[in-house]
């Protein structure tokens, strides 16, 4: 199959779907090669849906795409061992159409994005692993597949292969990922019938609820964990920087973590009786702002978590994915209607469409987050515990007044943390979210 | 936290199509991991427990259960000693939620 394509599209995640879609309804002439047997089954999400992403792709997405609960109440959780201090936000806005982010399931979600991308004109190739880029020089022009006669050629490649930047790396366009740079996160998705989940979360019909988490859950790793409601199901996943868990002394294994956050008694009752039907684990590009590779060259681009596009600060992904693979099939559109080849220059639009959109914006203000976390463990072991047992103080009622209460309090922070150290953290922390 | 997870149970629930006799990972040497790593950090940090530490000080791995995130292979910096692909295309993990 040695034919000529404008566009090769490796990936057929939410980069790669967007990248190709995009690039096919302009009238390009676009082959998508994915190694699964069907676009979605390599890949791995939470998953939250932010809709905005999506609508400026496909504006009418919510007429048929599969779609779990639409997200009504956000709870966030700093969990001691026996407790948890959280905040929920739950307002009847987000109750109205057009709701502004969904659950899903990826599996399904990413089939119908790929009947999208089929229907504007992509020729979509599932059961098929890209092995190599094919270069000319320094321009890349195609692809090697393993397909016998597995050679394809295109202006452009644009590489949506997932976390491992499989590609990029192996044709030396950067290194290999630092284990500090990724996150690797286990889930679990429980079924259970709808009325029980809309029964123990307090919502109906199609509203959901997301209850992020951080603390002892995560064995004082810097990390978090989740819950997501699904229509009838729930997903439960906890992560943790890959570095931290190689030099856990603990040795504690991913799936030992997710099974003590499944017994946590604030958590339990919320699963129970649920059946487990899958096990994932995935890696998450958290390195923000100073892990994002090169991402545009002589032929190639890269989108997705491919080019560590996530703003783990705010959870976000799989918007950044898309909206990258949108602009970059938007400058392969621009660059051919242009004629002036697609060497690095042609096609350097990309980069500076991605420094004007909330994408690089977003991780250039969180730049510094993953190294204060990284540097600073106590905001996942101490300042949870802290907080915590704070608020069983205050709260027990057993005959101790409560400004002694106060006291207590106060110097238990002390004892853990110097008055500077407590200063200290809250400047670093206001530092890295300003 | 000493909990005994069994993660096979975990894995019966997940659909695989195992590429039979062409394992994606390989280790390259073994006796880098029986003499030259003091760690083994892959034999607690893969999520499918598919390197185990044998009795003679060794690491073997069986990567049947394998769900393709990559970990050993960045974990592995110092002696690069994990060989990683990804399964031909079509095998390998078959996730059907995600």
């Amino acid at each position: 199959m040695s034919e000529k394509f404008d566009v090769i599209v490796v990936g057929a995640g939410p980069s790669g779907n967007a990248a190709a879609y995009t690039a096919a309804k302009a009238g390009l002439s676009v082959l998508q090669i994915e190694r699964g047997e069907y676009p979605g089954s390599k890949n791995v999400q939470g998953a939250i849906l932010y809709a905005n992403a999506l609508e400026q792709i496909i504006p009418d997405f919510r007429e048929d795409a599969p779609l779990e609960r639409h997200i009504i109440e956000q709870r966030m959780w700093v969990l001691d061992e026996q407790s948890f201090v959280g905040t929920h936000f739950r307002s009847d806005d987000y109750n109205k159409p057009p709701y502004n982010r969904y659950t899903i399931i990826r599996a399904q979600f990413d089939k119908w994005f790929s009947s999208k991308v089929k229907e504007a004109g992509a020729l979509v190739i599932c059961e098929t692993t890209v092995d190599s880029l094919l270069m000319d020089g320094d321009q890349v022009v195609g692809v090697r597949c393993d397909r016998q006669g597995g050679e394809v050629f295109a202006d452009v490649v644009i590489l949506a292969d997932g976390v491992n930047s499989t590609l990029a790396r192996k044709a030396g366009f950067h290194g290999e990922i630092e284990a500090k740079n990724v996150a690797l996160a286990v889930k679990e998705i429980l079924f259970m019938p709808q009325e029980t989940i809309e029964a123990r979360f307090n919502v109906k019909d199609e509203e959901g609820v997301v209850i992020e988490m951080f603390g002892k859950i995560t064995d004082g790793l810097m990390g978090t964990g989740f819950l997501y409601t699904n229509r009838d199901s729930i997903t439960l996943g906890v992560g943790c920087m890959l570095s931290d868990f190689k030099e856990n002394p603990n040795r504690t294994a991913p799936y030992a973590m997710l099974e003590k956050m499944k017994a946590h008694p604030s958590i339990a009752p919320l699963i129970a009786g649920g059946e487990m039907k899958e096990y994932c684990a995935h890696l998450i590009p958290e390195g923000g702002f100073y892990a994002v590779p090169k991402v545009v060259g002589n032929g190639w681009m890269i989108v997705g978590d491919s080019g560590g596009f996530v703003n783990a600060t705010h959870r976000e992904g799989s918007n950044l994915a898309m909206t990258t693979g949108r602009l970059a099939a938007e400058t392969a559109i621009a660059a051919k209607t242009a004629g002036k080849g697609f060497n690095a220059k042609a096609l350097a639009n990309y980069k500076a469409a991605l420094d004007e959109s909330f994408v690089m914006k977003d991780l250039h203000k969180y730049r510094d987050m993953p190294n204060v976390f990284h540097d600073n463990s106590q905001f996942f072991t101490t300042y949870p515990e802290l907080v915590n047992r704070a608020a069983q103080t205050m709260l027990t009622v057993d005959g101790i007044d409560k400004k002694t209460k106060e006291k207590e309090i106060f110097s238990s922070f002390r004892k853990s943390r110097t008055l500077a150290g407590l200063a200290g953290d809250a400047f670093k922390l206001w530092r890295a979210f300003r | 936290m000493s909990t005994v997870v069994n993660v096979e149970e975990k894995l019966f629930q997940n659909r695989y199509k195992v590429d039979h006799g062409r394992p994606h990972i390989k280790i390259r040497q073994p006796d880098l991991c029986r003499n030259e790593c003091k760690t083994q950090a892959c034999t607690f940090v893969c999520p499918a427990a598919c390197y185990k530490s044998e009795g003679n000080g060794g690491v073997t791995l069986i990567a049947d259960g394998c769900l393709e995130c990559g970990s050993c292979r960045i974990i592995c910096t110092e002696l690069s000693n994990v060989e990683w692909e990804y399964p031909r295309g079509g095998h390998g993990i078959l996730f059907k939620f995600g």
